[in-house]
């Protein structure tokens, strides 16, 4: 419900919440967690930008109800990596709370309470290991305490199990709900202790289950596009159909004449149709009639585009690169004609997530009440109040799960919230749902970033690479900064650690295409590159591709790698003889700190590579939830192969040709692989899953065709308009290796 | 114009062009929201709703065309095929972000009427008209055998 929210109720809240434990201070709720982050206290200037958190003594992100039932507050957006699950399981096993007693709610935005929430870089485990943990732990160690009081015994005899507190050498026990108004009363500790590893009770077992299996098997889950409010308006918007081109003139007549329309107007994106349904509102938009002023939109076709990358990879155009990786003397000139030279083109990419963008937004004088699958809802929160002219402390995000996002609700324009609040604004009061087509959606832009690869390597006598140089043309993921992105996974390459000279380069074209974070962001094309090439020079030196990583990862003193390499080898049983027809591909990669490896079983039908079994083997650190990880190891290859075997937009005169799964094909049920996950055992911080298990598939499979055909792997996508090797480009490969 | 409808066994009225697709009448008229939008043109089958026992996509059947059937949505989508396909679904945690399961779950219970234990070649065309991005197919793949399985043993 769309109400106005009160400030004054704010400061009741939180002096009960001073009440309760004491625990506010310096703005920040601090059982377990203290805000030390610039931008939370940013946020409490801003009076928690949002609304309050209800009160509890055990914290911001855990609640006990009188029942027992334990309640975890998830900041973090559940996008369907499984968040829910992990999040819980962090504080349920601190708290040694019962798990199928505890139960996940979500977050609204607010900084003080929760500090930064957004899940990006496969993060939302990593960041919050520490602070779950500790809320965990400091709400345990306040049951400890008031049960030590109630039966006079010492707090180091007292064990908690499964939400039960016991003293066992008086046979005494309580719940958390007999002990629940004692364990509100105490103070939590600063630095509770925390577990060691071995004494996990929950997390790495397979009782860490999702939480919300049950509402998304019976289509009760609610998600943006399902928001139904009283008064609520539906609106659509006409875009441009060119990046950069603006409304020129519009005629609003025969969209005003269609039954339900209510209003058009022009916003700073288009033309706004808002009606009393969705299906009005399409009607509507498609009854307009809008003139585009193309004069700096890009009108360029994506053959085009390729071409002007290849030119300025080969410095023929006046874009100057900067560096991002330089060793040795000399490494501009170090090359000799002895190099072995690799190029690589990749396309733009759409993110397709199953729910379109969509978003409910209600603007009533000062206060903005936002709806919205929101990936980074601080950002969100922050946008959303630029564009209503209010401040962030009166936007109330209430963030629900999103139908999907792989990086795509998660810009940092957020710019179909944006939208929907600019549109609310003119609606009087009156709350507003944006529904963007799939057309909308996949012709709008922020896709991964089209990229052009020129690789020179030198072999040393042993046959290992001496010297790397490394020219990628892409465009940039951020306004400022060094386009990192963009080469992330080169420049930490064990490939590359041994090399005496390396050369790499980055030049950052700008123009009007939007180009955004896409799962597994710059490792979506630099784990093809890093990896393809690799297991060329291993068949230039005449090694088996696996042997060549294992001697390059054992100088490199990559022993994650060598650890993934070698459980991978013996999972797959790498090297022997498939049936006829068949060979193995494989890669190994690292991204956001968690180590891949894949081996693809593939065959060449009529031209198209067939993928029957994948092999997979991840080093995320500790596992949290064995059972997420490896749901994220299928959906990462999944994702992954959609994209390597289908994926591409291109433009023709600067109009998107693929903007649905009729030209846009992503792999159905018939094309999956069977997936095999193996998970190496680890007492090292958990990293992220959410987006590692990507990468590697087509390097994978490039891998496989390889050995299968002796021909490299050029271009991403394998097929394009369902034909085989046609190349998205049109232009021509710029084929210049050998191998 | 007014259509009377038959869904999920009660009849609806509803004033609606004729040319509404079904999809926009479940979720907007009759907020019935469990069914999804997600391409508009039959290719993904988020939308998948049991038309006279049939699986079809609901954002290309217009309101005319349906004004005489028996459409069931996933809301009250029942019997011995549909728990067991549900049961399963939870048990092996089918759903990421779970936008598309509505429409999976419609297939896999109209494929289990179909045919009660179907084989691998029977899932994938059963199966390939609903694009889960999340790629959860394998899942899917597991968990329908398992209700076939159950249902089979009698075990329901
Ligand atoms: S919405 Fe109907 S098939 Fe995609
Ligand atoms: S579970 Fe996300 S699209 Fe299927």
């Amino acid at each position: 419900m769309i109400e106005a929210s009160a400030p004054k109720r704010r400061f009741e809240m939180t002096r009960r919440k001073m009440i309760l434990g004491g625990t506010l201070v310096g703005g920040a709720m601090v059982v377990g967690y203290t805000a030390t982050h610039p931008m939370q206290v940013a946020g409490a200037i801003f009076q928690g930008g949002g609304p309050d958190p209800e009160p509890s003594a055990f914290g911001s992100f855990i609640r006990i109800a009188p029942d027992g039932w334990v309640t975890i507050v998830n900041k973090q957006q559940e996008l369907g990596q499984g968040v829910h699950a992990g999040m819980a399981a962090m504080i349920a096993e601190e708290l040694d709370a019962d798990w199928d007693r505890v139960r996940v709610i979500d977050a609204h935005a607010n900084f003080r309470a929760y500090g930064m929430q957004g899940p990006a870089g496969s993060n939302s485990i990593a960041t919050n290991w520490d602070p779950m943990r500790n809320a965990g732990a400091a709400a345990r160690a306040m049951f400890v305490a008031a049960a030590a009081l109630r039966w006079g015994v010492p707090r180091k005899l007292i064990d908690v199990h499964n939400g039960v507190v016991s003293h066992p050498a008086s046979k005494r026990s309580a719940t958390f709900a007999e002990l629940l108004a004692d364990a509100a009363r105490q103070t939590p500790p600063q630095q509770p202790a925390l577990k060691q590893p071995k004494d996990y009770r929950l997390i790495g077992t397979d009782r860490v289950r999702r939480k919300d299996s049950l509402p998304k098997s019976t289509g009760a889950q609610i998600y943006a596009q399902d928001i139904q409010l009283p008064d609520m308006l539906v609106a659509m918007v006409a875009h441009s159909p060119r990046f950069g081109g603006r409304m020129a003139k519009f005629d609003p007549s025969d969209a005003r004449k269609v039954k339900g329309v209510v209003d058009v107007f022009a916003i700073e994106t288009g033309v706004a149709v808002v009606a009393e349904s969705t299906f009005a509102a399409r009607q509507g938009r498609d009854a307009l009639r809008v003139e585009w002023d193309d004069s700096v939109a890009e009108t360029r076709s994506t053959p085009e585009l390729v071409r002007y990358y290849h030119e300025t990879a080969a410095r023929r155009t006046d874009l100057e690169p900067s560096d991002f990786h330089s060793k040795g003397k000399d490494a501009e000139v170090a090359f000799g004609p002895d190099a072995i030279e690799f190029a690589f083109d990749f396309p733009y990419l759409a993110h397709a997530p199953m729910e379109t963008l969509d978003c409910v937004a209600q603007v009533s004088g000062w206060d903005v009440k936002i709806i919205s699958g929101s990936h980074l809802a601080t950002v969100d929160q922050v946008q959303a109040a630029r564009a209503a002219a209010t401040i962030p402390g009166r936007v109330d995000v209430e963030i629900v799960p999103a139908g999907g996002s792989f990086g795509r609700r998660g810009n940092l324009a957020a710019d179909y919230l944006v939208e929907c609040v600019r549109i609310a604004k003119r609606a009087s009061g009156r709350p507003v749902k944006l529904i963007w087509t799939r057309e909308d959606e996949m012709s709008s832009g922020l896709f991964r970033p089209m990229a052009h690869h020129r690789i020179w390597v030198e072999l040393a006598p042993n046959g290992f690479p001496s010297r790397w140089r490394h020219h990628v043309v892409a465009q940039p993921l951020l306004p400022v900064g060094p386009n990192a992105q963009a080469v992330e996974g080169i420049a930490e390459s064990p490939y590359l650690t041994a090399a005496e000279v390396i050369d790499g380069k980055i030049f950052s074209p700008n123009f009007p295409v939007p180009v955004a974070f896409w799962r597994s962001v710059g490792h979506s094309f630099n784990g093809m590159v890093m990896e393809h090439v690799v297991d060329q020079l291993a068949r230039r030196v005449g090694r088996d591709p696996a042997a060549y990583r294992r001697a390059i990862y054992q100088r490199a003193g990559a022993t994650r790698h060598l650890a993934v390499l070698d459980e991978l080898c013996g999972k797959a049983a790498w090297g022997q003889p498939l049936e006829p027809g068949w060979a193995q591909g494989i890669a190994v990669h690292e991204c956001f700190g968690t180590v891949v490896g894949q081996v693809a079983e593939v065959r060449l039908q009529d031209g198209r590579p067939v993928v029957r079994r994948v092999v997979a083997v991840v080093d995320c650190g500790i596992a949290v939830s064995p059972d997420q990880i490896a749901a994220q190891m299928e959906s990462g290859i999944g994702f992954g192969l959609s994209a390597a075997l289908y994926g591409a937009v291109t433009l023709r005169d600067g109009i998107v040709q693929e903007t649905n799964f009729d030209t846009y094909p992503v792999v159905r049920m018939n094309e999956m692989p069977a997936i095999e996950t193996y998970i190496i055992p680890s007492t090292n911080r958990p990293s992220g899953m959410g987006e590692p298990g990507v990468p590697p598939i087509a390097p994978a499979i490039a891998n496989a065709l390889l050995a299968l055909t002796g021909s490299p792997t050029r271009s991403l996508p394998f097929l394009h308009g369902g034909a085989a090797n046609a190349g998205f480009s049109n232009a021509g490969s710029a084929n210049t290796s050998r191998i | 114009m007014r259509f009377s409808l038959s869904i999920n066994g009660r009849i609806h009225h509803v004033d609606e062009d004729g040319q509404t697709p079904l999809l926009w009448v479940l979720r907007d008229t009759l907020k019935l929201t469990g069914t999804k939008y997600g391409c508009g043109v039959a290719q993904c089958g988020a939308c998948t709703v049991h038309v006279d026992g049939q699986p079809m996509r609901s954002c290309s059947l217009a309101l005319e065309a349906v004004s005489s059937a028996q459409i069931v949505t996933i809301e009250a989508v029942d019997g011995a095929e549909t728990k067991a396909i549900q049961d399963a679904w939870v048990a092996r945690d089918v759903p990421q972000c779970g936008f598309c399961q509505s429409g999976q779950v419609m297939s896999a219970v109209a494929l289990l009427r179909a045919i009660p234990a179907p084989t691998d070649d029977d899932i994938d065309i059963a199966m390939s008209g609903n694009i889960c991005r999340c790629a959860t197919y394998n899942r899917i793949r597991a968990a329908i055998h398992d209700a076939a399985g159950r249902l089979g043993s009698g075990q329901s």
